[in-house]
């Protein structure tokens, strides 16, 4: 015995190593039912479910026939689809504290880019390619700028923004660029449908899942919370915090890629003026959601709830032949309601 | 000596209690006019709380204010200042990028109609300056341009736009220059000669020798002193009233100091680490298994010691060792890979992410210990998480509960089991026991002993003295970002620790 005495007292054993002996650790005390339900969704999620539910009803009895066909369920989905995917990555960008303006714009930006002629001689593959990496890499500009400038979110996104919608048209010269490869074309038609499913609404489920997954199950997740919980928390706790956020905002421009290419299938053309207005339309979606614009809460769930809600008013205002005003303060009114009841169901919570 | 003129200011038995603390225990004070009355007592006495009962900012549960002999209730802040109580707190509270005269009117701003009069307002910010010696401050100035001397005379101008007869200064000198101080004392001489009551706090006791007239001491939300005579009473005294506690702890036993192997590298080694108005450049080695203790007051740079050597701030010379390897400078993460953990002073601010779980919480600084490839093993990270609710004793005992809803105590296990789960060489701990109580406290006594027994490195940052003198094993005492002393803690006593914290000098 060169190297001392090692023993312990038994009664206080190393911490922090695994004892055998030790008691598996207590399960949740709560009843199976509600941790099922826990599971599916929060209370927020399905007072959406139930808002949706009563929008349904509305539809169903204001145009029986029209609202509940086929052709009208398809089209929602598909039109949520592609502010859908562009929320997911929104809804990433507020978790984790920041906002993104720009995301309309890159939108416009990568869907022109991928239908100018060069591209389009790639075929299909080189088209989705271009757009991927036009959104990713306006989002790394972004992320750039922000963590490292370091630039308010508000502003970067805003000066992307208009950078994105300038480069847009000066590319375009304010031309529709029509989409002549077929591979395009046929995936926005019926004959591509699956089961009855449009492509876009399953890559609109694809990119929810992995959304789900990877705020809920990985490290970037975690991390993506807790820097937008608490920043300085999450510093002293040793997480990069720069690289988090040039990551969030990357993956945010990545999304918006996706969904360019989503709306080039859907419109079959490529213009400059393309996701107008998306920048606002996923923020609130988000919002309404369930996401807290201050950070550190949200769910994919809820976000993609949002955009269900906003797409089916929009729809059942068309059906009925209302004027877009009316819609519009529905939808404003609707925002209201939801953080009103996120306060109240946060103030109930101990 | 005095006089038997009315006290502008009377207090009787006044109480006031936090969830869990009685800030204030019945405190009487009087203050009379032309006076400067100072306020002694450690962190915690309920200075800040007694400031905040006269400034109307929180009334108090029982007792009885009265002003000018009549008994009146303070209900707002508004209402001290329509009385002539005005404060100037010790982070000044102006409006950084308006102008002097604006920020001295703000509140009260001279109108006609709406539209305000900005050139009575200029004149009369004008003639306030001069009255406090500062004519050469332009009125039209904006305020984030002036020193924080220029500041503290825009903050006293708009107490004297109050027309304050009282005027409650709280630390002014800890933002000041030395020879800027001397202009201050010459400020508050001129007021108190037109009959302006000030309270004055400060934790320099030579200060208040030099511009006080009477001296109350708190403890423990009690005045234990009043209305000594500041010029005469000896400081042993007053130090003397300000400690001597009513709860004493109980610590670990500490164990017998081993003989080191000389040459042995020391888990943490700082060479010449300083910043620029901070602190001074420090030495320090922590062995395995050593508690280092750093008592100083608020503002003595130790917070900003333990944050530089984490690399929350970058330091300006100097440099970490951990296990004889230098740490990269101003980087937080690379600290924590190197083995550096921190309990932060703001617990809330800076610890917990208060809307997660307490696993969450715990295992938020090791996950790549329970992922791969990017996927959290849920149950593993639960597990390890529940294994240190259980053997910390967190109460509740279940891990998925909001950190949020956690006693300040298990709040700060918490902060511990993340630094544990790590398996981190060195704990950095800055105010462990802040808002914890007594139960509680003794439980993270016996936890930090027991952590230093395992082989960590522990630098231990309290204003609490004779939780630094039970708890270390070595004692720095900091002083104006200066080490003044150093030794072991059993060669020290709390007079002893507190005469060099508030003076350095005598013996």
């Amino acid at each position: 015995m060169t190297h001392g005495a090692t023993s312990e007292p038994a009664s206080s054993p190393p911490l922090g190593k695994p004892q055998p002996d030790a008691p598996p650790p207590p399960a949740p005390g709560k009843p199976v039912g509600r941790v099922l339900l826990g599971r599916l969704a929060d209370v927020h999620s399905l007072s959406l479910i139930g808002v949706l539910a009563v929008l349904a009803i509305i539809g169903a009895i204001t145009k029986p026939d029209a609202f509940l066909s086929t052709d009208n369920l398809q089209l929602i989905l598909t039109q949520a689809s592609v502010i859908g995917v562009v929320t997911v990555g929104v809804t990433f960008v507020i978790i984790g504290g920041g906002i993104d303006l720009s995301v309309g714009a890159i939108v416009a930006l990568a869907s022109v880019w991928c239908t100018t002629v060069a591209t389009q001689d790639y075929g299909m593959a080189g088209m989705i390619f271009t757009a991927l990496i036009v959104g990713l890499g306006c989002g790394l500009v972004n992320g750039v700028l922000i963590a490292y400038g370091p630039m308010v979110p508000f502003v970067a996104t805003l000066a992307m923004l208009a950078s994105a919608r300038g480069l847009a048209l000066q590319i375009t010269e304010g031309r529709t660029q029509v989409v002549s490869v077929d591979a395009v074309l046929d995936l926005g038609g019926r004959d591509a449908y699956i089961f009855g499913i449009p492509p876009l609404v399953l890559i609109f489920a694809g990119v929810t899942a992995i959304g789900w997954v990877l705020l809920n199950r990985t490290t970037f997740g975690r991390r993506t919370v807790a820097i937008g919980g608490n920043p300085e928390a999450a510093r002293l706790a040793g997480i990069a915090v720069k690289r988090q956020r040039l990551m969030i905002y990357a993956l945010s421009g990545l999304c918006c890629g996706i969904a360019a290419f989503m709306l080039v299938v859907l419109s079959g053309s490529g213009q400059n003026t393309n996701g107008n207005l998306y920048e606002l339309n996923a923020i609130a979606a988000a919002i309404i959601g369930g996401t807290l614009l201050s950070g550190g809460r949200g769910t994919i769930i809820g976000s993609v709830l949002g955009v269900l809600v906003f797409t089916t008013i929009t729809n059942l205002f068309t059906l009925n032949n209302l004027d877009s005003a009316g819609q519009q303060i529905a939808q404003g009114a609707i925002i209201v309601a939801a953080v009103l009841l996120q306060r109240r169901s946060a103030a109930q919570q101990p | 000596m005095e006089s038997a003129q009315t006290p502008l200011l009377t207090l009787t038995g006044i109480t006031k209690s936090f969830p869990g603390v009685r800030a204030l225990d019945g405190v009487d004070l009087d203050v009379a006019p032309g006076e400067v009355h100072c306020l002694l007592g450690q962190n915690g006495a309920g200075k800040s709380t007694l400031i905040k009962v006269i400034s109307g900012a929180q009334p108090p549960d029982t007792g009885e204010l009265a002003w000018q002999g009549e008994t009146v209730a303070i209900g707002s802040p508004t209402a001290a200042m329509r009385l002539g109580i005005a404060t100037i707190y010790q982070e000044l509270d102006l409006v950084e990028h308006l102008s002097v005269a604006e920020n001295v009117h703000l509140g009260h701003e001279a109108s006609s109609a709406g539209f305000i009069r900005r050139g009575a307002a200029r004149a009369a910010t004008a003639a306030l300056l001069s009255r406090l010696g500062h004519p050469e401050i332009s009125p039209d100035r904006i305020v984030s341009t002036l020193s924080a001397a220029g500041r503290q005379v825009v903050s006293m101008a708009r107490a004297l736009s109050h027309e304050a007869r009282l005027i409650i200064m709280d630390e002014p000198s800890a933002v000041l220059d030395p020879d800027e101080v001397g202009n201050l004392f010459r400020i508050v001489r001129d007021l108190t000669s037109e009959g302006v009551a000030i309270v004055y706090i400060s934790h320099r006791l030579e200060e208040i020798r030099e511009i006080g007239d009477r001296v109350t001491v708190l403890k423990d939300g009690r005045a234990v002193a009043r209305g000594l005579p500041a010029g005469t009473t000896e400081t042993r005294e007053i130090v003397a009233l300000m400690t001597g506690r009513d709860i004493e702890y109980a610590f670990p036993e500490r164990p017998a100091p081993q003989a080191r192997e000389s040459g042995a590298t020391p888990v943490l080694a700082v060479e010449g680490l300083s910043r620029r108005g901070e602190f001074a450049p420090l030495d320090l080695q922590i062995q395995a298994g050593e508690i280092v203790g750093l008592a100083g007051l608020v503002g003595s740079g130790r917070s900003e010691v333990l944050e530089t050597i984490y690399g929350a701030r970058r330091p300006d010379t100097g440099r970490v060792l951990v296990e004889g390897r230098p740490l990269r400078p101003g980087n937080v993460t690379a600290a924590v890979r190197a083995g550096l953990g921190l309990a932060p002073e703001e617990r809330k601010g800076q610890g917990l992410f208060l809307l997660d779980s307490v696993t969450r919480n715990v295992s938020i600084s090791s996950l790549p210990r329970f992922s791969r490839g990017g996927w959290i093993d849920r149950a593993g990270e639960r597990g390890a998480a529940a294994q240190f609710t259980r053997e910390l004793s967190l109460r509740p005992a279940d891990p998925d509960v909001q950190i949020r809803t956690l006693s300040g105590g298990n709040q700060q296990k918490a902060v511990l089991a993340r630094w544990l789960l790590r398996h981190c060489k060195v704990l950095l701990l800055d105010e462990p026991t802040r808002g914890v109580d007594v139960g509680a406290r003794a439980e993270l006594y016996t936890l930090i002993r027991r952590l230093a027994d395992d082989g960590v490195a522990v630098l231990l940052v309290s204003s609490e003295i004779p939780e630094v003198l039970g708890l270390a094993d070595r004692v720095l005492v900091l002083r104006e970002g200066q080490v003044v002393h150093t030794a072991p803690a059993r060669e020290l006593d709390e007079h002893r620790v507190l005469d060099l914290v508030m003076e350095g000098s005598q013996a």
